[in-house]
């Protein structure tokens, strides 16, 4: 291969270094207005009046806002349709926003914010999912039970049975905290009515397809009137994923004024918008035999989601899903709840919902090693899941390149010489770890693809690429290009990108669950074949050459057993451009059918999963409790590294955002004291407090991309955007193991944690200490492939077929209630279906 | 409830300066950052801002040869000096050293915080073409970066430095 596994600039390399690139903050129109919103100092209240006579009289201020302009509510998930673009009568979390100004400066839009008098009833908060389970009033949202938003519950074998059967049974309790993704670009957006009078968003957003389909819903015009622009993303893991309300408020405005409308949110709004890692608590309890293997696994997890749905139901089964494709799981339960409390909105962060139990896993089956004397590395070698199976949830595995990955790390670090025995104070940990490369099925649900690449060629020789997936900083128009640029033999900075527009390319449904390499690959190469099959034929036919004898590389076309014979790539276009008229070529991609045909499995299954291997060596002042991640040791199973500077980017990035993750970050709260109305705060609304590793932090990493190539993978590519970031938590939890023989089992590990572990005489853990009673519901009973099962539940009553409709109908008719039509909503209580929200008293 | 007064107009002052050695005279809103003049006054938008608190580093630009946060500095300040933003870094279309050893050894990744880190790495080469790895951390802590794990980026300063030492001459009208 030409282009593909050769380290190379990336296409998009000379814009970034020269500051060139333009973000959504950079574009600037004539006539350009400026908003800022007004966001709720209270954790949960009731809005009783809105006074913005004095906002308005304010010269240069054109616009206020408020929820009763945009009053269809709007969501991520169809399920949970539960945001408003300003709040209508109720705020939910501290930075909720109530109102919107649009003013000729933002300095003016300043000045007017504070004049604004909202009355609120202060209601009473819900602080964290203990509370929320014992307090189902106030609700803060109206549908779900009290304030559990979702409860699931499957099982996939008799668990209890086998647990019974098991020679030992291990039971551990972790908490994970939650964290957010601090990327460096403060959301932006800017809205403008077109000349033609249809209107235009461009926002640094990471799923321009479900921002366009949320616009379309609330300002209830037409699809195909509105135009979505993603400018590139200034870092998005995750948290550009949802539609937002600030996209919808100037989307709005522009369209009363006429104007365009920018806002740009600052770090502490940032902070507000989250959508980041849930704080998960778990419950894993392991049966295992004597050599370790594993009969049976049940796990439970209670999630803090923050006051709206978000990706929630999704995140609550990921917390479960993906506990069987990394190692052999015979039978397995999975329960897991997610309440709603008065904070940010939690969601999808790098990882999504899956770093939580993996962290407990891994913990988990180093304390099985220690008791069982078995070595770390060697346990896990013996228990991997088997390559092209099923697993218990019927998850279809494909190439595991994980023994690999484990072997790699192993002899990298010295792992058989000094596990174990390093001086007191030092230790190596060891983790692993497998990830999606794409969610099998889309948000709402449908059967059109998941990508979509367009290709148009001319006689100049020029390949245009269009497609609507989106640069986050991960590499996607490289990704693009580079494919296109191998089939067609051709440089990928030949070829024009035009992505993540929603008028000008195939729809692509984001970035987001390590999804673009492997759909958007794969329709880049569908188009890229279909059109090299175009140029070939009109080629063969002038050069009197078979078809089959020819060879596109080098920018020529040419025969491959007399390669003097041939053209240029412009000329060839030429002849197949005379022979065919305009060339243009589509390609797309939708995922194969799962087969988890149970409610709940939609969420996990996957084209093909990664899989990563970690080692961690750490120094810990058993004084201060100061831990020092002093090397890392990485491999990853990405398949075939399409570019291999940016699959080591990615890796190393991730081993950096877990290590954050790992030792200090942390979405924390507080309670202000009863005389400061006892208000549920943040504790860290800046970048400042908000800890995060510095250059002086990060440790040497050694990277291994081990390349199992995947059928299901373009060139057999897989994801590597974020399964490397999964193993890093448990690694540096178990290096503390090794190193002063205490557990932490909790995420982040403090000094003051490891401290307080350390004085634990008896058990020498910190940790959380039981797992909250929880009422659940039976299982849905799902026999494993092994068991006789079919990927059914025995237990569900008849589902719906998905044969019929094409789409959701929340698309074509924006502004009718959405249809609960993801599989795991289809017997929901919709937010929708909550009476008529009550206004609060506006004054203007 | 009576209409308060409408704010009176910012007042203005005169700044002379030179801007990627350009003689720059403008008239400036004596509330704005230096940040705020180069990207909404000049069109500078190549500088990036992530808090403008002065605790990511995104907006780092040259003063006097020296790197500073535009974001905590007004505008009204820099009378006289000589600003150096990432515009000012190629030779015409000719990549600076330390842009192409970015471009090429991945150290940018979203390109977000890579003005500040590359005006940054600029200030610490020009003072030491060959930086130890301790020292190209230390120069660079104040930068975040939450795409890299730095790692790429400290290789890119490192081989910056060596190109700049071999003083490798790049041709005429190159653009990559």
């Amino acid at each position: 291969m030409k282009v593909v596994g050769k380290p190379r600039r990336r296409v998009d390399a000379r814009a970034k270094v020269t500051g060139q690139t333009r973000f959504a903050d950079d574009l600037v129109f004539p006539r350009m207005l400026h908003c800022k919103l007004l966001r709720s100092p209270h954790p949960h209240a009731r809005i009783r009046r809105i006074d913005a006579r004095a906002a308005l009289a304010v010269s240069g201020v054109k616009l206020v806002l408020t929820g009763a302009d945009m009053p269809i509510p709007y969501g991520i998930l169809p399920v949970s349709q539960d945001e408003h673009a300003l709040c209508l009568s109720r705020v939910r979390f501290v930075g909720d926003p109530v109102a919107a100004i649009v003013a000729v400066d933002e300095i003016t839009a300043l000045e007017a914010l504070d004049r604004i008098q909202v009355d609120y009833e202060p209601l009473r908060t819900i602080a964290d999912p203990l509370e929320a389970l014992a307090t189902p009033d106030p609700r803060i949202q109206p549908y779900g039970d009290g304030n559990v938003h979702k409860k699931v519950a499957l099982e996939f074998g008799d668990v209890d049975a086998a647990m019974a059967g098991a020679d030992h049974v291990f039971e551990d309790v972790f908490f994970y905290q939650g964290n957010t993704h601090l990327a460096i670009e403060q959301h932006a957006a800017v809205a403008a009515v077109d000349p033609d009078g249809k209107l235009t968003l461009w926002s640094s957003t990471q799923t321009p397809h479900y921002v366009h389909r949320a616009l379309a819903r609330v300002l209830e015009i037409p699809a195909a009137h509105i135009r979505v622009i993603a400018t590139p993303n200034g870092g998005g893991f995750g948290g550009k994923s949802d539609p937002f309300n600030h996209e919808i408020a100037v989307a709005k405005a522009a369209q009363v004024l006429g104007r365009p409308v920018k806002i740009c949110l600052n770090r502490e709004e940032v902070f507000y918008c989250h959508r980041g890692r849930h704080p998960v608590t778990m419950k894993l309890k392991t049966g295992v035999k004597n050599d370790g293997s594993i009969v049976a696994m049940d796990l439970q997890t209670l999630l803090d989601g923050g006051a709206y749905g978000s990706y929630g139901v999704a995140s609550t089964f990921y917390t479960g899903a993906l506990q069987t494709v990394t190692y052999q799981v015979p039978r397995y339960r999975f329960r897991g709840c997610r309440t709603f409390t008065n904070k940010p909105p939690c969601g999808p962060k790098r990882g999504h919902g899956t770093p939580q139990p993996r962290f407990a896993q891994e913990i988990q089956l180093d304390k099985i090693a220690a008791a069982l004397q078995l070595d770390p590395a060697d346990l896990r070698q013996s228990q991997l899941a088997k390559p092209h199976s099923l697993t218990a949830n019927y998850m279809r595995l494909g190439t595991i390149g994980l023994s690999e990955c484990i072997d790699r790390v192993v002899e990298g670090s010295g792992w058989k010489t000094r596990y174990g025995k390093l001086p007191w104070g030092r230790g190596i940990g060891l983790a692993c770890s497998s990830y999606l490369c794409g969610a099998g099925l889309p948000i709402y649900w449908n059967t059109l693809p998941h990508s979509g690449v367009q290709l148009q060629l001319d006689r100049s020789g020029r390949v245009t690429a269009f497609c609507g997936a989106t640069e986050i900083g991960q590499g996607s128009d490289d990704v693009l290009a580079n494919l296109v640029a191998e089939v067609l033999g051709i440089d990928p900075f030949d070829i024009r990108l035009v992505t993540g527009d929603t008028d000008l390319g195939p729809v692509d449904l984001g970035s987001y669950s390590s999804r673009v390499t492997l759909m958007m690959g794969h329709a880049a190469i569908q188009a890229a074949e279909r059109a090299r099959e175009l140029i070939a034929q009109a080629v063969s036919a002038k050069l009197e050459i078979p078809q089959a004898r020819l060879v596109f590389g080098e920018r020529r076309v040419f025969d491959a057993q007399d390669p003097a014979q041939g053209v240029s790539f412009a000329e060839a276009v030429q002849v197949g451009e005379a022979m065919h008229g305009t060339l243009g070529t589509t390609g797309s991609y939708r995922p194969p059918e799962s087969a988890a045909k149970y409610k709940g499995g939609g969420v996990g299954p996957s084209p093909a999963y990664s899989y990563s291997a970690c080692v961690v060596e750490v120094n810990v002042q058993p004084e201060t409790g100061w831990v020092d991640v002093e090397k890392v040791w990485i491999a990853h199973d990405i398949g075939r590294a399409l570019n291999p500077v940016l699959a080591r980017g990615q890796v190393e990035g991730s081993i950096y955002m877990a290590l954050g993750e790992a030792l200090m970050e942390e979405m924390d709260y507080r309670r202000l004291p009863k005389h400061l109305s006892s208000a549920l705060v943040h504790k860290f609304p800046s970048m400042l407090e908000y800890k995060s590793p510095t250059t002086l932090e990060m440790p040497e990493v050694i990277t291994y991309l081990v390349e199992d190539p995947d059928d299901a993978g373009p060139f057999g590519a897989k994801e590597v955007g974020q399964g490397p970031l999964l193993p890093v938590m448990p690694a540096v939890a178990n290096a503390l193991y090794d190193a002063v023989g205490i557990r932490v089992d909790e995420i982040p590990i403090t000094p003051e944690k490891v401290l307080r572990a350390l004085g634990d005489r008896e058990a020498h853990r910190c940790g959380p200490k039981n797992f909250p009673r929880i009422d659940w519901p039976e299982p849905l009973r799902v026999p494993p492939p092994w068991e006789g099962g079919d990927g059914q539940a025995e237990n569900e009553g008849p589902r719906r077929r998905r044969e019929g409709a094409i789409v959701a109908s929340d698309v074509v008719q924006p502004g009718l209630a959405p249809h609960p039509s993801t599989p795991e909503g289809r017997h929901e209580k919709s937010a929708e279906r909550s009476p008529a929200p009550e206004f609060p008293e506006v004054l203007r | 409830m009576s209409a308060p007064r409408p704010p009176a107009a910012p007042p203005r002052t005169h700044l002379s300066l030179t801007i990627n050695s350009e003689p720059v005279e403008i008239l400036v809103e004596t509330y704005k950052t230096l940040l705020e003049v180069l990207r909404e006054d000049l069109g500078l938008t190549g500088t990036k801002h992530g808090c403008e608190l002065g605790e990511c580093g995104a907006c780092a630009v040259l003063v006097d040869g020296r790197p500073i946060l535009s974001c905590l500095l007004l505008a009204a300040e820099c009378e006289g000096t000589e600003v150096r933003t990432v515009e000012g870094l190629a030779d015409g279309a000719c990549l600076h050293p330390v842009q192409v050893t970015f471009a090429d050894l991945g150290a940018a990744q979203c390109g977000y915080c890579t003005p500040g880190m590359l005006m940054t790495a600029c200030a610490l080469l020009e003072r030491n073409p060959n930086p130890s790895r301790a020292e190209i951390r230390e120069a660079l802590s104040g930068v975040l970066c939450r795409c890299t794990g730095y790692l790429q980026i400290f290789e890119a300063v490192e081989e910056a430095g060596r190109k700049l030492a071999a003083g490798t001459p790049q041709k005429m009208g190159e653009t990559r």
